[in-house]
């Protein structure tokens, strides 16, 4: 008659059902020890741990030679198979043989190929380890190619006009409809709704302070002079920042990615030319006339507020408005909105000519052109100020 | 045939400072179907920017007949990239064109051919690689497979004298995989030109290749050149052996089993 082995150690000596994973090491005659597996190695189940076992294994003579009894075991998964092989390689640190004689034919299949190759210990990647003086010494090294990556560009870009004035430059009509069409009337909505707000904005802190001097009628004097002169300008460069800015940088990334711009260099055109020059053209050519739109609707926004909060009829302040206003308010504004639309649109193009070859480097190229834009806009702003100041314009 | 149209001499590319191959030399005549084959990330596609001009030599050059590419005047640059043709793996196609304005953008830019004779042209072009009618569709609006036949068709707008395809078979079925390679003899006995094909197909190397280089990523050179179905005879090299055969031939993991063969 058949006679149980004796039991070592039973993990789950009393299964609940046929389908719990169980595990038993018996000893067996002849220096071997045995690990019997029953139940449902799956996972979402309740399962020990392989460090658990060898742990075990541990206390026991390390010359025995482990192997499995598989007979019970129902289904099984990934995580025996991991299971299975941190006990082998723990086994193979102590010295103790495995045979695998006893697993099922596909767990036996699967372990044979993990082991197939062995891992290349010369391809390991280890995390740079470096200094803060390393680092500060890296990031300045990026800063200085940075800041030649973009000299550069705008050196290329210079060119381009050059050929463009001579009339040399290959670039599609069609394409800079669209593009104007798309920077243009297709940016009035959000233009609007935002310019609107902000003239509303305006009005709303100003009159806080000028209604404690019984002064609210001057509020249009500010609205129309901080719209003007500021706020319309910068406003809209912002809004196209984010929205075509992002939008030249995806599009140029993508098609990066898609190897098109080197299919259209291969084909003799220049990507300057070709894809930068139109769209560059097409925001700066867009940008001064958003931008006068932005200020007339700031403008409605704050007769909106002293009408509505001040009583301040619409003839009122638009009268107030007109014998402020200078048509210089409305130069310094609109000369500042072909600079940022200049400058938005550098960003954007530069950044998706410059896109690594990955959907990741897409989206990275579209934010890059975002805060890129951002960041030149206000400088040119703060340096545009103080020019306005020094010249009493 | 016979004479040297593509000559690559000591070429050594690299991607700052991580070279990628050294030293290579070899040329390409006139009317060849040349491929460049090896296994992944040995530096094929890297070759073949080379080759058309969008990547500068770490050292060494490539010369075009006699005429060193990266030593060329600008314009003797671009009069040879006009003559060269590039098929890409993925057609590249610009997704804002239809095929038509794909297809005629390179003619009316660079051509004084008036509308009517570029539009015929186009659809001749598109004709040859089987899209008859599919002119005023966007790429986006037709299968993988088709927008490589239209950057095929493309490609061969200007009549170039030299063809480039980037792993012309990727993504097709064996059919119309098969179409490609026999569209490829095409062009070569018809239009004279010269074909460097970038591939790891096969079927198709041996179909259609008659010189190539295989390159070796660990060693970093070119490990064998020559016809595929010589090399197949008759090289010795055993990555080369094991390539051509699909793992079959050449060093092996079980040494038993080359006792067997022999």
């Amino acid at each position: 008659m058949f006679t149980r082995p004796r039991t070592v150690y039973d993990i789950f000596s009393m299964p609940t059902s046929d389908t719990t994973p169980t595990l038993n090491i018996r000893e067996l005659p002849g220096q071997r020890l045995e690990i019997a597996l029953g139940g449902d190695w799956i996972a979402d189940t309740q399962r020990p741990s392989a460090d658990e076992i060898l742990a075990m294994l541990g206390e026991k003579d390390a010359s025995k030679a482990l192997c499995f009894d598989t007979s019970c075991l129902g289904l099984w998964d990934s995580l025996l198979l991991t299971f299975l092989s941190k006990i082998e390689n723990g086994c193979k640190a102590k010295g103790i043989p495995v045979e695998r004689s006893g697993l099922p034919v596909g767990i036996r299949g699967m372990l044979g190929l993990a082991d197939a190759v062995p891992e290349r210990e010369d391809v390991r990647r280890l995390a740079p380890q470096s200094g803060f003086v390393q680092k500060t010494g890296l990031l300045g090294i990026a800063f200085w190619e940075e800041a030649i990556a973009i000299l550069a560009f705008i050196g290329e870009v210079a060119l381009g006009f050059c050929k463009l004035m001579l009339g040399k430059a290959h670039y599609r009509r069609v394409d800079l409809v669209l593009l104007l069409q798309e920077c243009g009337a297709n940016a009035l909505p959000i233009v609007s709704l935002i310019s609107f707000l902000v003239g509303m904005i305006l009005a709303f802190v100003g009159s806080a302070q000028l209604s404690k001097y019984g002064a609210q009628v001057y509020i249009a004097d500010m609205v129309g002079l901080g719209m003007s002169r500021e706020m319309g300008a910068l406003m809209t460069a912002i809004i196209m920042s984010g929205r075509t800015g992002a939008a030249f940088a995806a599009q140029l990334g993508s098609m990066q990615v898609n190897d098109e711009i080197d299919a259209l260099k291969t084909m003799g055109f220049s990507d300057i030319e070709f894809l930068v020059i139109p769209r560059i053209l097409a925001l700066a050519l867009m940008m001064p006339l958003l931008c006068v739109y932005a200020d007339l609707m700031g403008m409605a926004g704050g007769g909106l507020v002293s009408l509505s909060l001040y009583d301040i009829s619409i003839l009122e302040y638009s009268q107030h408005i007109l014998a402020r206003l200078r048509f210089q308010d409305f130069a310094v504004g609109v000369g500042k909105s072909v600079v940022f639309g200049l400058l938005v649109a550098l960003a954007g193009c530069m950044r998706g000519i410059q896109c690594g070859r990955s959907s990741q480097a897409v989206g990275m190229a579209a934010t890059s052109a975002v805060v890129t834009g951002i960041v030149m806009i206000v400088c040119a702003d703060a340096v545009m100020a103080m020019i306005v100041i020094t010249l009493h314009w | 045939m016979g004479m040297a149209h593509i000559t690559v001499s000591n070429l050594t590319m690299a991607y700052g400072s991580l070279i990628i191959q050294r030293n290579m030399s070899f040329a390409i005549n006139r009317g060849d179907i040349f491929i460049i084959m090896g296994g992944s990330g040995c530096g094929k596609s890297t070759l073949l920017r080379h080759l058309i001009g969008l990547k500068q030599p770490h050292e060494g050059a490539i010369f075009y007949q006699n005429l060193s590419f990266w030593d060329a005047s600008p314009k003797e640059r671009r009069a040879l990239m006009m003559k060269m043709g590039v098929s890409y793996q993925s057609g590249a196609l610009f997704s804002s064109m239809t095929l038509a304005e794909n297809i005629a953008l390179p003619l009316s830019s660079f051509t004084s051919l008036s509308h009517s004779d570029i539009r015929e042209i186009v659809s001749l072009k598109l004709a040859l690689v089987g899209l008859a009618g599919f002119a005023e569709y966007y790429p986006a609006e037709i299968s993988g497979g088709m927008q490589k036949r239209a950057g095929l068709a493309r490609a061969m707008a200007l009549d170039p004298d030299i063809l480039f395809f980037d792993e012309p078979s990727s993504g097709l079925d064996p059919i119309s995989s098969r179409l490609l390679d026999d569209l490829i003899l095409h062009l070569r006995d018809n239009l004279g030109a010269t074909i460097v094909v970038v591939t790891h197909e096969l079927s198709s190397i041996f179909a259609i290749g008659n010189n190539s280089v295989f390159l070796d990523a660990e060693s970093k050179t070119v490990i064998a050149q020559g016809d595929p179905k010589q090399l197949l005879a008759e090289c010795d090299v055993p990555k080369v052996r094991r390539f051509l055969t699909r793992g079959d031939g050449g060093e092996t993991h079980m040494p038993h089993q080359v006792t067997l063969r022999y």
